[in-house]
């Protein structure tokens, strides 16, 4: 089933329902003071928290889309979108059907997930050794 | 999948092999920690334990159930990440979803016995039948002895459904076969019961996810669910709240309350009573959950949910006829009362008449 | 015993048996007292009973400015907690919802914040009746140990209502199982206490002002 069958019941998108939208948002604000004076960064698990049908579009569209926009291909798709407030970053992992398993709102100034991440690049640097390698190899077999 | 040589390899040396960089990685412990509902802060923690899990060996038991806890399990939506944790464990025996049968079958659950002795991981679903062994059996073995017999060797168990856990449906009044939980048979083993009808997805691969990543048993509430997705009561998660604390009730299913997203606790609804997941992990890929959809809650994830009287009578009502004894009492009563009053009146009459004046004569006697 | 099946337990079987007591004591009780029968009146009637009788039964609701000053506190809370324990118990949604299934019928409700306002000041007045029964020596003197456990029976739902609703201390199943629970008490102590005044009340008032009416004089 993919998403766009999925049919919305009785409830209007756009009600104000669970009132959990503002103190969330509060707390991304909060998040970002805490940022600004200590710099620490939070995540926010956003399927932890209780949200009515639409609510969770609501709060995107509050934060809206910001200068970076990046896309990982890491077991399956993963989004990651600064919004209009630079420091509020909203990461989404999808799965292989394109479905989200998991989205959080992270404060901070660069998610850890764009990092390249120090194991990464140690393998990195063998491999690059290795394929060097071989092209020497090739080019004095060319030769 | 991951060969039987890996076995003693941890699950970060295994993903190294497979090529899955530290980023994938890291994306998998964001959604494990998504999915055991704890904290992002403990995302760090999670992959250090996680690098250094072994490969654990997991025997699955299936008694009077319906399949529909394992069909539940299989259709868990993560699908990329939840194959990584089934290649991670080795599961060695699940009947349905195993290729082998027959002897054959009988042969690997008591290999993986043998060989984990002490630390496989047994996962039940469906309850036990005492009455008459003859209800539910495999492979000849009847439930209660083949459950008493593979529980000695398991680190824990995992009692996944209601019917598991506190005997479900089969138990439901007036319980034909004797129905009893694992929880009534084993006292000696850490139990982690994950109830539900049938239990999300996420909660089931999120506890077991919880045992793999730590080692440990979560925390458990009074009976025996992890507090981390049984903590919380539908009910105080659930978003249509406001409307029941200010008093705005659908009174049917198609009524303007109804069409507004009022609260359901008139139709029925058992979330003030039901400790479960579902308001905030939700079903089918996070699409929605019964109380978005319309319909009140069942309350599938607590104990004796069957015997409550109608899905459809709100917790404020009584389960039975109450009318008809109300009418039936009150018949007899109002015959007792007549009778007694009319006895009660002959006594008057008697004391009346054998009331004995007494004269001021008398007193001066 | 699972907190679901002591649920499931005061929601059937026991609350047959609260309602089959509550039930045949109060209608034996009735018959019993109107069945005595009262001797005939040979005097003249000098007005109208029926017209006394109904008189009174509003009028001794209202005391007049002597008794008020005399007894203010008493007339005070004793209205509040009667006024607070009739719109707890009879305008509550849920309430409401339990007798519209035993009678047939509902009525509207008030909003639930109203309930839970009223239930904390009821509870409030209760607790200033016992203070005040403790401390004045009148009351202490002609109080039983009857009168205490009523007063307890009778506070006992408005706690244990106010902690379900709020869920407050155990859980929820419990909680309302225990709310459940104590209005059964109730019920069953109810015709064989005082708390057979709220039915018998009408019934004495009618008398009083039934015999003053008969002899043409105000009651
Ligand atoms: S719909 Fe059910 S769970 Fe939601 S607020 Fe109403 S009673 Fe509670
Ligand atoms: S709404 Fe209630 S009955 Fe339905 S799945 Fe959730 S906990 Fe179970």
């Amino acid at each position: 089933m993919s998403s766009s069958t999925v049919v919305q019941f009785n409830i209007q998108i756009g009600d104000e329902l669970t009132f959990n939208v503002k103190p969330l948002l509060n707390e991304v604000k909060h998040a970002l003071d805490k940022l600004i004076e200590t710099g620490q960064s939070t995540v926010i698990d956003l399927r932890s928290i209780p949200l009515a049908p639409g609510e969770e579009e609501k709060i995107l569209n509050v934060l809206g889309l910001g200068e970076v926009q990046a896309r990982l291909d890491a077991l399956g798709l993963s989004e990651v979108i600064e919004t209009r407030y630079a420091g509020v970053w909203i990461v989404t992992h999808y799965n292989d059907d394109d479905h989200i398993i998991s989205r959080f709102i992270e404060v901070t100034s660069m998610p850890e997930i764009l990092c390249s991440q120090t194991e990464d690049i140690m393998a990195a640097y063998s491999r690059l050794g290795l394929t060097l390698n071989d092209e020497q190899k090739n080019n004095v077999e060319d030769s | 999948m991951i060969n039987d040589s890996n076995r003693d390899k941890t699950l970060g040396e295994t993903l190294r092999e497979q090529g899955i960089s530290r980023r994938s990685f890291l994306k998998f412990c964001a959604t494990t920690a998504s999915m055991m509902a704890l904290s992002p802060a403990m995302i760090p923690k999670i992959a250090h334990a996680l690098e250094n899990a072994r490969r654990p060996s997991v025997i699955w038991l299936s008694f009077q159930e319906c399949t529909g806890c394992t069909e539940s399990l299989t259709r868990a939506h993560t699908t990329t990440i939840e194959s990584l944790i089934f290649d991670f464990i080795s599961l060695d025996y699940h009947h349905t979803l195993q290729a082998a049968s027959g002897h054959a079958a009988e042969q690997a659950r008591e290999t993986a016995m043998e060989e984990n002795y002490g630390k496989y991981l047994l996962i039940v679903d469906g309850s036990i039948p005492m009455d008459n062994p003859g209800y539910s059996t495999i492979a000849g073995i009847s439930n209660y002895d083949m459950l008493m017999d593979t529980a000695k060797g398991a680190a824990a168990i995992v009692a996944v459904g209601t019917c598991a856990a506190y005997g479900g449906i089969p138990h439901a009044k007036p319980n034909p076969t004797g129905a009893v939980s694992v929880g009534d048979l084993i006292k000696d083993k850490p139990i982690i019961n994950v109830p539900g009808c049938p239990p999300i997805p996420v909660v089931i691969t999120g506890t077991l996810m919880q045992f793999l990543t730590f080692g440990s048993l979560p925390e458990l509430d009074h009976i025996g669910r992890p507090k981390a997705f049984y903590g919380k009561s539908i009910h105080d998660r659930c978003y249509r709240r406001p409307f029941y604390d200010k008093g705005l009730f659908a009174e049917t299913f198609d009524d303007e309350g109804a069409k507004k997203g009022w609260c359901l606790y008139k139709l029925g609804c058992k979330g003030p009573t039901t400790y479960n997941a579902c308001a905030t992990t939700k079903w089918n890929d996070g699409t929605s959950f019964p109380i978005e959809a319309g319909h009140p809650c069942l309350g599938c994830s607590e104990p004796d949910f069957w015997d409550g009287g109608s899905f459809y009578k709100a917790l404020s009502m009584p389960t039975e006829n109450i009318t008809r004894t109300v009418i039936y009492t009150a018949a007899g009563a109002a015959a007792a009362g007549v009778a007694l009053g009319a006895m009660n009146r002959h006594k008057k009459n008697q004391a009346v008449a054998t009331h004995n004046r007494t004269s001021i004569d008398d007193l001066k006697k | 015993m699972s907190e679901i099946e002591f649920l499931n337990w005061v929601r059937g079987p026991g609350f047959q048996i609260a309602i089959i007591i509550f039930v045949a004591g109060v209608i034996i009780r009735f018959a019993e007292i109107l069945l005595l029968g009262r001797k005939p009146n040979l005097a003249e009637a000098k007005g109208s009973e029926m017209r006394g009788g109904l008189c009174t039964i509003v009028s001794r609701s209202f005391p007049d400015k002597n008794t008020f000053q005399r007894s203010a506190f008493t007339e005070v809370s004793g209205w509040i907690f009667h006024g607070g324990l009739f719109i707890t118990i009879f305008l509550f949604a849920p309430h409401i919802l339990m007798f519209k299934d035993i009678i047939g019928f509902g009525w509207p409700a008030l909003p639930t914040p109203v309930i839970d306002a009223m239930t904390v000041v009821t509870i409030i007045a209760l607790l200033a009746i016992l203070v005040h029964r403790i401390n004045n020596r009148a009351l202490r003197f002609i109080s039983t140990k009857e009168d205490y456990f009523v007063w307890l029976i009778t506070i006992l739902p408005l706690i244990t209502g106010y902690l379900a609703f709020h869920r407050i201390g155990m859980t929820a199943p419990t909680l309302l199982a225990i709310h459940i629970l104590s209005v059964e008490l109730l019920m069953v102590i109810f015709p064989f206490t005082k708390l057979m005044h709220a039915f018998t009340i009408t019934l004495s008032r009618w008398y009083n002002g039934a015999i003053s009416g008969y002899r043409g004089v105000e009651s």
